[in-house]
This record gives C-alpha cells, structure tokens and sequence, in this order.
C-alpha cells in the first residue's frame, strides 16, 4: 500500500494535541519529505528513522517518500515523532498492516540503532491521547513510569523499534506500566526546630491556613529560611488533580522522578537569586519551557534573599502572582502553563544586617533602598508581613520550646476545612483565592467591624487592594480562632500584619 | 580507461538494452556540449525521453538515483535544451527517468528505473 497513516502527540507546554502522519511513496527520485512546519529537531528525524529501521533490519522503501504531519499549520518540534514516522514509512511499503496502527498513537525518539529513546513530556501526551480518543499508546520504556498515573487507555513500553513491529503485528508482548506507586511525603523539617520567633510562627500559621503571599524579614541566622521550609509541612496534601497538573508540569520539564512520579507533598522550590528571567517564569528555545514559577504550581516559591533578584526578575512574577498560570509567546507559538503557587520572600532588613539593629552601619538611604528594591506592586500583592526579631538566647527558662508541626498542622488544616466549606459552592479553596468584590458585596462585614480598614483607606495608609487583601486575612484569622466570621479585633489585626512596617 | 569509467560505460549498455527492452527507441548517447553530456536521448514516439544513468560497484556510499542531486538535475535540463536546439526539434514533451544500477564486482547487477524522476 502507498499511503499509510500513524499517530502521535504534539506538545504545546502541558497541552497535547493528537497529530496524524501519512506517508506516501509515489513518483520521483529516493528522497524524503516532510511537511507540516517541522522544526530544524524534526527534520532531523528523517535521517534517525531511515538508519533506525535499516538497523533493525527492515528494507527501507526506495522510492520518493513524503510524510506530511497533520493538522499542517500547529508547528511541530521535537523528536517524540520518530517512531510514528518510521510506522508510517513502513506501513506505506506493506511491512506493517495499516489496520494494527489505527487507534494506536506512537511516541518516542528513534537512537540510529533502532532502540527506543525516552522524551520529554510522555505524561501530558498520554493524557492528550486519551483525550483524542486512542485505543493504545506505545512509548519508550524508559518511560513507563509515568503511565502508571493514566488509566482507561493500553499503555506498553517498548525498548526497540523491532519490539514495536512485532507488538503491532502480534507476535510479541510488551510489558505495561508498574503500579502506581504514591510517594510517601517525606518527613518535613519540623517547626519544633526553630528558636523563639512567635511572630514568625504565627504569620507562618495564617499564611499557611489562608494561602496567603508571605514576607519575613530579619536580621541574618535568625530562620527566616528555617521558617519557609517549615511551610510546606504545615500545608495540606494535594488532591488528585493538583498532583497529577504537577506531574504533568515536571514531566515537561522532564524532572518527573522515575520511582514513584505521584507525590502528594505540595512542591517547594527556592530559586538561586541569580536565576534568569527564563528559569523563574519559563521560556528556552523553540517552545518554553516551564519555570520555577511552574514548578512550585500548588506549592510554594521561596525566594530568599528577595532584594538580590534584579528588578525585572520580581516585576516577572506580578502577572503570575496575579492569574495563577503565565502565558509565554515565543516565534515558534505561545504556550500557557499553570503556576498558582504561594510566594515566600525573605529579605535581610539593610545590606550590612548586623544581629541586632542598633549596630547597623548602613547610611540611612542605602537602607532605605535596600527594601525599595521590593517594587510597591510587587509588596501590594503580599498580605502578610512578619518581622524576625534577634534570638537573645537559645536555652534557659524564658524560652518555651516552639510547637512543633503537627500540632499547627492541625489547627491550619481545621481552619482551610471550615473556608472550604464556606467557599466550596463559589468554587474557590481557600481565603487568598475569594475575589475582592465578593468580600465587599456578598460577604460583607458590618460597619462597624470594618473601621479600622475605612480609617485606613481615608487616612491614606491602604491601597483598595491592600484592603481586600487585609480582609482576606481577617476571615483566615477568623478561621484560626474558630468563629464564623471576623470581627474588629482581627481586621485591626490583619490591617496591622499587612502594612507591618518593615526596615 | 579508468575502472569507474569501464563500470559507467558497462551500466550505460546495460540502460540501453533495458530502455530498448521497454519499446523506447534510443536517439543519441552520450551527447556532449559545453554545458555537460546527456547519457541517454530516447523516444516514446510521443515524447523525448531523456535518461541519466547511475552506476555503482556496491551502496556502501548510498543508492545510485541519491546521487542525483538537484544541481545535477539543472544541468540535464539545461543540456537537454541544448539538444533540442542542435537537434532542430521545437516541441515536444519531455521526461526525465533515472537508471540506476548497482553492479557489485562478481555479484548480481541489480537494476531500477525510476521515470519521471524529476
């Protein structure tokens, strides 16, 4: 037969989009010819494909062959083609019956040999396929790992393109994925460990029962950092869904472990200060590809040392801050990818950052630019402010030992259960996700009770924003105490956490 | 005379008998000018068939029809123009076909027409 088709899935960030490959051997000199904006990795695949099926052993059709990848106008890269490519070819020449690829979608890179290559992203192509209506997906076994986290579709992995062959013709089986092995959260750096800081501990607790944008600041080893570890122990585990979106995101960006890809801690990355733009909110060459801002997707992104990151690094994170995924347009076309995560900043409060303040030997305007670096915007969006005073000591009778994590943990996972559950039939999970309008129509507080915020605003020491935001952490307040909604004291208290004043 | 000249003139008579083989009345062969040469000029009766032959001991440096790049093929055309002028033939049809053969020392001569080629 001269015309022969196979499928598989191309990748545009976490979206997958099934893609049909005919191949036709007509007229003409030997050649091949492949259309459908293929890029420079995919033009590649027609020399890989030849050599890998001459090495498997298979007669390559000596004849003018062109491959066309459907639908022609999405470009098209990478090399998770080439084994659809050379089904195809050998389909077209009658080596394989055209009925055994129908349903089926074929994904992996083709080494000259004729082994099977892993690439990256099989997780959201596998999700993709069965989204498109496949029967059965082959990808490199190397791979499997990650199709143990999809069901309802026939998923096999196999080692070489001669293994493929004989699977689709029948002759041989080819292992499925292992079971689904779910990660055990690892033990979280306990809370317990860290000295003194109340303050510290308390803005810990609400930031983490409201999922609110943290900032600590604090004179230098006093666990400003020890503290954001600690957040993630403190957080609830994912649901299915946010676990599988994370995987999907690190299997793009090919960091998808190989035992046990499913893991139910949220994720914490912590960028280096000297990260590129590209790193922190994604790009690279060709499509982007997922950044830091992604990684910590239903996680936390702790960026100590925050004044160090150049200006356009933290302007980069506003619009992400804002709608929860970024939206990245390159020439080769646009890619979206969620990030909904919780920042963390931690900043010294001036360049010099003795132990205590009063030693401080900054002049007051370096000082004084030293935080400046933290953009208004970027502050705006942050609700909770905590100061990290000097520890004076670290044993003796004035010091109670700090509640370790699992009893905070409870009392953060009482107060996002009593928010779900006022929330739930508005679709939103916790208090930092309830739109500003809502809070001031539908869920309005009395007069009275919002004062404080009305002086604010009039006095000029609040944005409208930063009211919204004062509100948001007055209802997590609210929620920690256990009442059904806030009152005086706790918009007093929130106002105060929000314009904490810093340095 | 050079092997590789021996073994192109060899294929050259093996593409003859075969092109003679499928009806096709042969006009000239190796047809010169200053522009290059012509290997074959051959006749459907309907139209001009214009012939390269390829020939080659073995594949271990790819097919014989591979090594007609598309420079190549620009310079058959060119000359086949010239042809037509020195021949005094105004219009006609032309094809274009490759012959390639592959003749290993001692073994099985294997030969293949691609028409229309280019």
């Amino acid at each position: 037969m001269p015309l022969a088709r196979a499928w598989s899935v191309a990748l545009y960030g976490v979206d997958g989009r099934l893609v049909e490959i005919e191949a036709d051997i007509g007229l003409g000199l030997p050649g091949v010819h492949l259309v459908g904006l293929p890029d420079a990795s995919l033009h590649e695949s027609k020399d890989r494909v030849r050599a890998a099926v001459v090495n498997s052993g298979r007669t390559w059709p000596n004849r003018r062959i062109t491959l066309a990848l459907s639908p022609a106008t999405l470009p098209k890269a990478g090399s998770g083609f080439d084994a659809a490519l050379a089904c195809a070819v050998l389909a077209a020449c009658g080596e394989v019956a055209q009925g055994e690829l129908d349903g089926t979608v074929l994904i992996g890179e083709l080494a000259l040999d004729g082994r099977l290559r892993s690439v990256r992203g099989i997780l959201p192509s596998l999700l993709a396929a069965r989204r498109s209506g496949a029967r059965r997906v082959v990808i490199p076994a190397e791979t499997l790992h990650e199709a143990s986290l999809v069901d309802g579709l026939e998923v096999v992995g196999a080692a070489r393109l001669n293994d493929v062959l004989g699977w689709l013709r029948g002759d041989q089986k080819l292992p499925g994925p292992p079971p689904l092995t779910v990660v055990p959260p690892d033990e979280p750096p306990d809370l317990a460990d860290v000295v003194g800081q109340k303050s510290g501990r308390l803005a810990l607790e609400i930031a983490a029962a409201g999922g609110h944008h943290l900032m600590l600041v604090g004179p230098p080893g006093t666990g400003k950092t020890m503290l954001a570890q600690r957040l993630v122990g403190l957080l609830p585990e994912l649901a299915a869904d946010e676990a599988l979106q994370i995987a999907a995101i690190r299997s793009v960006a090919g960091r998808l472990p190989v035992t046990g890809p499913l893991s139910l801690t949220p994720p914490f990355v912590a960028p280096h200060h000297s990260s590129s733009v590209a790193a922190l909110v994604g790009g690279g060459s060709g499509l982007p590809r997922p950044g830091a801002v992604s990684m910590a997707h239903r996680g936390v992104l702790f960026m100590d040392e925050a004044p160090e990151f150049g200006p356009h690094l933290l302007e980069s994170l506003r619009t992400p801050l804002e709608e929860g995924e970024v939206r990245l347009a390159r020439a080769a076309g646009s890619v979206r990818y969620p990030a909904h995560f919780q920042l963390v900043l931690a900043a010294n409060p001036c360049p010099c950052a003795p132990a205590h303040n009063r030693d401080c030997t900054c002049p007051p305007t370096v000082r004084r630019r030293y935080l400046g670096r933290l953009s208004g915007p970027l502050l705006d969006r942050v609700d909770l402010r905590a100061e990290l005073l000097p520890v004076t000591a670290l044993s003796g009778l004035d010091l109670e030992p700090g509640e370790s994590t699992s009893a905070v943990r409870a009392r953060v996972l009482a107060a996002r259960a009593a928010a779900q559950d006022r929330w739930a039939e508005h679709g939103w999970r916790t208090n930092s996700e309830v739109p500003g309008p809502a809070l001031r129509t539908r869920f309005r507080l009395s007069t009275s009770v919002v004062a404080p915020l009305e002086q604010g605003l009039r006095e000029g020491r609040l944005t409208a924003r930063g009211s919204d935001r004062a509100l948001r952490l007055a209802w997590t307040l609210s929620d920690l105490a256990g009442r059904d909604r806030p009152d005086e004291a706790m918009v007093a208290a929130a106002m105060r956490f929000k314009e904490q004043q810093v340095a | 005379m050079a092997t590789k000249d021996e073994l192109g003139r060899r294929g050259e008579d093996l593409a003859v008998d075969y092109l003679r083989g499928t009806g096709l009345v042969v006009l000239s062969r190796n047809w010169r000018c200053r522009d290059g040469e012509l290997d074959v000029v051959a006749t459907d009766s309907t139209r001009l068939v214009v012939c390269e032959v390829k020939t080659r001991s073995g594949t271990a440096f790819g097919e014989p029809a591979e090594a007609v790049s598309r420079q190549k093929a620009a310079r058959i055309r060119r000359v086949t123009q010239a042809w037509l002028a020195a021949h005094q033939v105004r219009w006609c049809e032309i094809r274009f076909d490759v012959v390639a053969i592959v003749a290993p020392p001692g073994g099985e001569v294997t030969l293949q027409h691609y028409e229309s080629a280019f």
